[in-house]
């Protein structure tokens, strides 16, 4: 039964906070963005923390948290970016089952590593469905609430008949990530590799580049030097996804993220392989990005091994249960 | 159009089959002609299909098919899908438009560059049927081609910042439709009462690639009657044939 049920209202809403799943597939012809998660192996655990499917619907906490009171006993887990986590005022853990109670005012800090945490709730944040998913997308005002940002007075809807879990599960230590301000993310070269001399290929690969403050979930402009393409005019406009890395005239790369337009014309040159999107969706202005090439066997291997990670952590996370 | 066409492989999950260099009818049509016959194959492992101008982007599973497979299977439909550019029939589209004034600013720009009256833009801009090249940009905008040469403008030097839902746009030898409210650079020289895009419709875009458009000059009158309809639901711009 897909009742809702008030779980909290929104206090603060944070610097920008929206509803988001794994992501809207099937509608890239018609122009609609995939959008979802930026992390999404944070999402996944945040989801697994209160028991629910990997894919539900969570909040994206971007920089700045916000401050939501409970309407309702609720269970809830944060994870992805350091973020601090209080429940009238008592200092409470991220990577955790968290139980909530009427009236109890949960406060999120601001992030001090990374650039996006994940607040679950168990049963999953209860937005309507738009094109198969709940994720916002700001930019056409489709999906989350309204299809915008939180803002106060918001309530944040749940389900009603979730039984809540008995128990409450932790991430192992060693599972949880590091968000460094410097990262490796490995990209498989090309589509458009032609359009760029060996000399251009060899500054991409050998330099490390900065996220400048044009850094949302459309994309990032990076800083460094010029990659040198053989013409500076565009190519004919073809389709985009999430990891693309476009190189205009300028020669600074541009990152294409979630909420990317699905069709552009600078040429690529390299697009980040599918298991380290969740890496540069943690990376934020003045972070250093560094490019390792990779071939699509090594980029097939890592995601298959990213699955099969996110499946141990799974198993590791049933056996942390302590009961209440 | 290339001899053959050219498999690209993109990021771990996409794989680009490119037709040629131009923007062109014929190279477009053959893109459609192919994406008709790969949606319909529902190849094991194959996600989600993107027509362009040049290339069909299509995007796997790389659990459930290897690429190498992939570029097998798709390249034996590749062959069959050649004889079918004839066969494919295109949805045609009547699109009302009113032009110039505070629809179109940029009209009278457009009339001023190429010597013409707003009156000879209107009958260019008018007086042929379009190919919907693709979707992209935002939700539901289509690329239209091709302008006539005598109206070909390029892009503002500097874009609005908002260009109004409906507004009818052209840029070099392309013309467009914005499906809702968003900066761009396009010379703007109508609106329509048509609503192009909604997530409740199924598919949600109101024009797809491969459809054809021809645009109607109404006057103001008629663009309200008809933004009456489309709210009720109840105007259909496709020729029934």
């Amino acid at each position: 039964m897909n009742i809702a049920m008030k779980l909290f209202r929104v206090i603060k809403p944070g610097f920008f906070t929206t509803v988001q799943d794994l992501g809207r597939y099937g509608f890239l012809k018609y122009g609609v963005p995939i959008s979802g998660a930026m992390d999404d192996f944070s999402l996944r655990l945040a989801n697994m923390l209160v028991g629910n499917d990997p894919r539900e619907a969570c909040l994206e906490i971007t920089m700045l948290g916000p401050e939501l009171e409970a309407l309702h006993d609720a269970q809830i887990a944060v994870t992805g970016g350091d973020i601090s986590v209080r429940i009238n005022d008592q200092d409470s853990q991220m990577w955790q089952t968290l139980r909530v109670k009427t009236r109890d005012v949960v406060a999120l800090g601001k992030i001090q590593a990374g650039c996006r945490s994940y607040l679950s709730v168990r049963g999953g944040v209860n937005v309507p469905m738009v094109l198969g998913s709940r994720s916002t997308y700001v930019r056409c005002e489709m999906g989350g609430i309204q299809g915008r940002q939180l803002k106060t007075g918001d309530d944040i809807e749940g389900f009603e008949a979730i039984q809540p879990l008995g128990f409450a599960l932790s991430v192992p230590r060693d599972f949880v990530p590091d968000f460094c301000a410097e990262v490796n993310v490995r990209v498989v070269l090309g589509p458009q590799l032609d359009s760029f001399t060996e000399k251009g290929v060899e500054t991409f690969l050998s330099n490390p580049y900065m996220v400048t403050i044009e850094a949302d979930r459309m994309g990032y402009r990076l800083e460094g030097p010029a990659i040198e393409r053989k013409e500076l005019v565009d190519t004919i406009s073809d389709a985009i996804l999430p990891g693309a890395i476009q190189i205009p005239a300028n020669g600074k790369p541009i990152i294409t993220m979630q909420d990317a337009q699905t069709t552009g014309g600078y040429p690529k040159i390299a697009a980040a392989i599918s298991s380290d999107m969740h890496i540069l969706g943690q990376a934020k202005p003045n972070n250093w990005v560094r490019f390792q090439r990779a071939t699509l066997l090594d980029a097939h291997r890592a995601l298959s091994e990213y699955n099969d990670k996110i499946c141990i952590l799974a198993n590791k996370l049933l056996r942390s249960r302590i009961s209440y | 159009m290339y001899p053959v066409a050219r498999y690209v492989s993109f990021g771990d999950q996409a794989l680009i089959v490119e037709f040629g260099n131009t923007i062109s009818p014929e190279v477009n049509r053959r893109v459609h002609a192919f994406h008709d016959v790969i949606s319909n194959a529902k190849l094991l492992g194959v996600c989600e299909c993107v027509p362009t101008y040049r290339s069909l982007l299509i995007t796997y599973d790389p659990e459930k098919v290897s690429y190498e497979k992939l570029v097998s299977k798709v390249k034996s439909l590749e062959t069959k899908s050649r004889a079918g550019i004839s066969e494919r029939k295109a949805r045609r589209a009547v699109v009302p438009v009113v032009y110039g004034g505070d629809f179109g600013p940029d009209i009278t720009r457009v009339a001023q560059c190429h010597n013409l009256k707003e009156s000879e833009v209107i009958q260019i801009h008018s007086g042929r049927e379009y190919l919907v090249y693709m979707i992209g940009f935002i939700a539901g905008f289509p690329y239209l081609g091709e302008l006539a040469d005598e109206i070909a403008t390029p892009r503002l030097e500097s874009p609005r910042i908002r260009v109004p839902e409906g507004s009818v746009g052209i840029a070099e030898r392309q013309t467009g439709i914005y499906p809702r409210e968003a900066p761009g650079g396009w010379h703007i020289i109508g609106r329509t009462p048509l609503k192009l895009f909604d997530p409740s419709w199924q598919p949600p875009a109101l024009l797809q690639s491969g459809d054809t458009v021809k645009f109607r000059p109404v006057s103001i009158d008629e663009f309200w009657q008809i933004h009456a309809a489309v709210s009720r639901g109840s105007y259909d711009p496709f020729i029934q044939e």
